[in-house]
């Protein structure tokens, strides 16, 4: 089955989905492929250069992918009341629950399916992998590996998809979940996709996503990921987007979940005059370490990059980032903004920021900056001297180091819920 | 007696600013504390307020009787000491009303009052606004955020009026506004004035005064007053400049 005498800890868990998969030839290669390669390279090191502050102990993954749905149905209801009217997708221990599924009425040839109705789609397997290779690591090695659970969205040409399309993922077992999204928006489509990853209580699991998102000439999509996972979870994400000819791409990521969680978000634009925002929040506290590694590529003229990443971190928590954009050779005219901005609430807490610009061209308007700081004495005295409490002067300096972030979010089900989330972990008392 | 400043001296990082001032304010009272740039005037104005860069190395300050320098500036706060910055701070992603409601609710905690939700705090804050003719347009903003300079200290104002203040303490309130700027935020100021509190007024130039009167007028030069009287020592000093004060402190 896999090489000889080489055996991981998934290698058990492997043989059981490999065998009993009911899938056509070319994606058994690619998976077995994938395993293969996974058996050997195994999780990336922190000798790895992009792992450098991240390292993985995989004795602390959880390995066993959930067989059946033993769920606790009141909390699951409670997480869905909000999303009402719109389709959505609801994956459970990372796997899809049909019963859960809503789809509206969806414009004509629209497809928003299950990776197991999809196996035979062109387009599907066209674009399956083309993003997110197997081999870009050990993760997405073996994410490959257990394809199995996911949604394939397919948004034909001038259709625009009104009601926002949530994929819900929720943890609630010691599970290894592996699924992922593999997005086509052909020419003149429009569609708003929103990623949350939440849990029914703080459990051990492992969440391993891969999501692709292919952009053709003046597709747009927005993007927005609100990663909620319990404490204990570890959380990796790969996330690759290309844009073509004046594609639009707005991503927004939210990170407050999660003991370990590792977000790779890349982009490419091919063809000329697209536009992209990547922006992202975290807030950590005490025990809980994320990464961010972004890497945008400008291969070809006029397109405009913006990414704001902000941070706050409190007690003993770590966070990471580091974004990379290459302006390549022929990429003239190019606009690219990226700042990383990191408020430390306490003096255990630490970040590793690396804005990194690499640019080949000169004919460019390029911005970059990091900023790590504690909040502003002149700030905080201006809140103090009109009565403000210290705790609540701080928290509110704090809340609106946010807001920019979380204003982008138009969904009022999840800005209530973030911002309650960002003011719970605050402990403020702000009504609106 | 609201206020007795005691022969206080205050330092900034290590340097003496303030040397030996005394000054008395009671209620009912509108006092202007004039001077030449460095004087030390404004230095006055942060130091009741508490601001936490200015040290106070000897002497004392009395707020109603009691020990003002025992107190945090948020305490001071709600015991009605208020200063109008010279520089207001932009506080990003918290709405102006947001802000003023909790601090005004903070207050009406302290003293023992009926706090307000938003609803009737906002009925509250379109009355107080109309004092510095400020459109409510302003209160869903980001405190103080991309407001012109003459926005920001109506902004300052319209806090005072939400707060009502017993000492209100204005730094610079006049600098960088034009006349019509000048004239609405003087107007605010005397609409709030009352025989229940007192006005501090800390300006490098006359032409305020000549929209808030001032019962008294003190010059400061190098750290302590050398000059007091009555609302024409403030004509006399924009004839004569403060070169003849100045001298006088060395």
């Amino acid at each position: 089955m896999t090489q000889a005498g080489k055996e991981t800890i998934y290698t058990k868990e492997f043989q059981k989905s490999f065998e009993n998969a009911n899938q056509p030839e070319w994606l058994k290669n690619l998976r077995k492929e994938a395993f293969d390669y996974f058996t050997e390279e195994g999780f990336p090191t922190v000798r790895n250069e992009e792992w450098k502050y991240t390292s993985v102990n995989s004795e602390q993954l959880a390995v066993n992918r959930s067989s059946e749905l033993d769920v606790d149905d009141e909390q699951i209801e409670k997480i869905l009341t909000d999303i009402e009217g719109e389709n959505r997708l609801v994956f459970v221990d990372g796997i899809l629950d049909e019963e859960l599924t809503l789809l509206t009425d969806l414009p004509e040839g629209v497809k928003i399916r299950s990776f197991a109705e999809s196996l035979e789609d062109e387009t599907f397997k066209a674009s399956l992998t083309k993003l997110v290779e197997f081999d870009f690591n050990g993760f997405t090695a073996l994410n490959t590996a257990f394809i199995e659970q996911g949604v394939f969205i397919h948004v034909p040409k001038n259709t625009k998809v009104e009601s926002k399309i949530h994929i819900i993922f929720i943890g609630e077992n010691e599970t290894a979940n592996f699924a992922r999204v593999l997005y086509v928006g052909e020419q003149f489509s429009e569609a708003e996709i929103i990623e949350q990853y939440t849990r029914t209580r703080e459990a051990n699991y492992f969440t391993n996503v891969v999501c692709e998102v292919n952009l053709a000439d003046n597709a747009r999509l927005v993007h927005t990921r609100a990663q909620r996972e319990s404490h204990s979870a570890v959380h990796i994400i790969t996330s690759n987007a290309e844009l073509n000819r004046t594609s639009v791409y707005d991503n927004t990521n939210i990170t407050l979940g999660a003991k370990l969680s590792r977000h790779d978000v890349n982009l490419s634009f091919n063809e000329e005059g697209g536009e992209a925002w990547v922006d992202g929040l975290y807030l950590v506290e005490d025990g809980q370490h994320t990464d961010t590694h972004s890497r945008i590529d400008h291969k070809v003229k006029n397109c405009h990059s913006h990414q704001t990443y902000k941070g706050i971190l409190d007690g003993k928590s770590r966070a990471v980032f580091n974004g990379k954009v290459f302006v390549h050779e022929n990429a003239s005219g190019t606009d690219a903004e990226q700042s990383n901005k990191n408020l430390l609430l306490s003096n255990e807490a630490r970040v590793d920021t690396k804005p990194q610009l690499e640019i080949f061209n000169d004919d460019v308007k390029c911005a970059h900056g990091a900023t790590v700081g504690q909040l502003e004495e002149e700030e905080l005295f201006y809140l103090l001297s009109r009565g403000l409490h210290e705790s609540l002067a701080r928290n509110l300096l704090t809340y609106g180091f946010a807001e920019e972030i979380i204003n982008k979010i138009e969904i009022p089900s999840i800005k209530k819920e973030l911002d309650e989330a960002v003011l719970n972990r605050l402990h403020a008392k702000l009504e609106a | 007696m609201l206020l007795e400043v005691k022969d206080l001296y205050v330092a900034v990082e290590g340097t003496n600013i303030l040397k030996g001032l005394n000054l008395q304010v009671k209620k009912g009272e509108v006092h202007a504390i004039m001077g030449p740039n460095g004087s030390g005037k404004s230095t006055l104005a942060k130091i009741l307020a508490g601001h936490p860069a200015y040290e106070v190395t000897k002497g004392e300050i009395l707020y109603e009787g009691k020990d003002l320098l025992e107190l945090d500036p948020d305490e001071r706060a709600r015991e009605g000491v208020f200063m109008a910055f010279q520089y207001p701070v932009e506080v990003p992603g918290v709405s102006n009303s947001q802000f003023l409601r909790l601090a005004y609710n903070e207050k009406m905690k302290h003293i023992g009052d009926e706090e307000l939700d938003p609803l009737e705090f906002n009925d509250l804050l379109k009355e107080k606004a109309k004092i510095v003719e400020m459109d409510p347009k302003f209160f869903k903003r980001s405190v103080n955020e991309g407001f012109s300079g003459g926005e920001k200290k109506r902004n300052e104002i319209l806090q005072m009026a939400v707060l009502e203040p017993k000492l209100a303490l204005l730094d610079e309130t006049d600098s960088g506004l034009d006349i019509d700027a000048l004239r609405i935020v003087a107007n605010g100021v005397n609409q709030l004035k009352s025989e229940e509190n007192a006005v501090i007024l800390v300006t490098h130039y006359q032409r305020l005064l000549e929209y808030i009167i001032p019962d008294f007028v003190h010059v400061l030069a190098n750290g302590k007053i050398v000059k007091e009287g009555g609302k024409e020592l403030a004509l006399e000093l924009e004839e004569k400049g403060y070169d003849w004060v100045k001298a006088a402190g060395q």
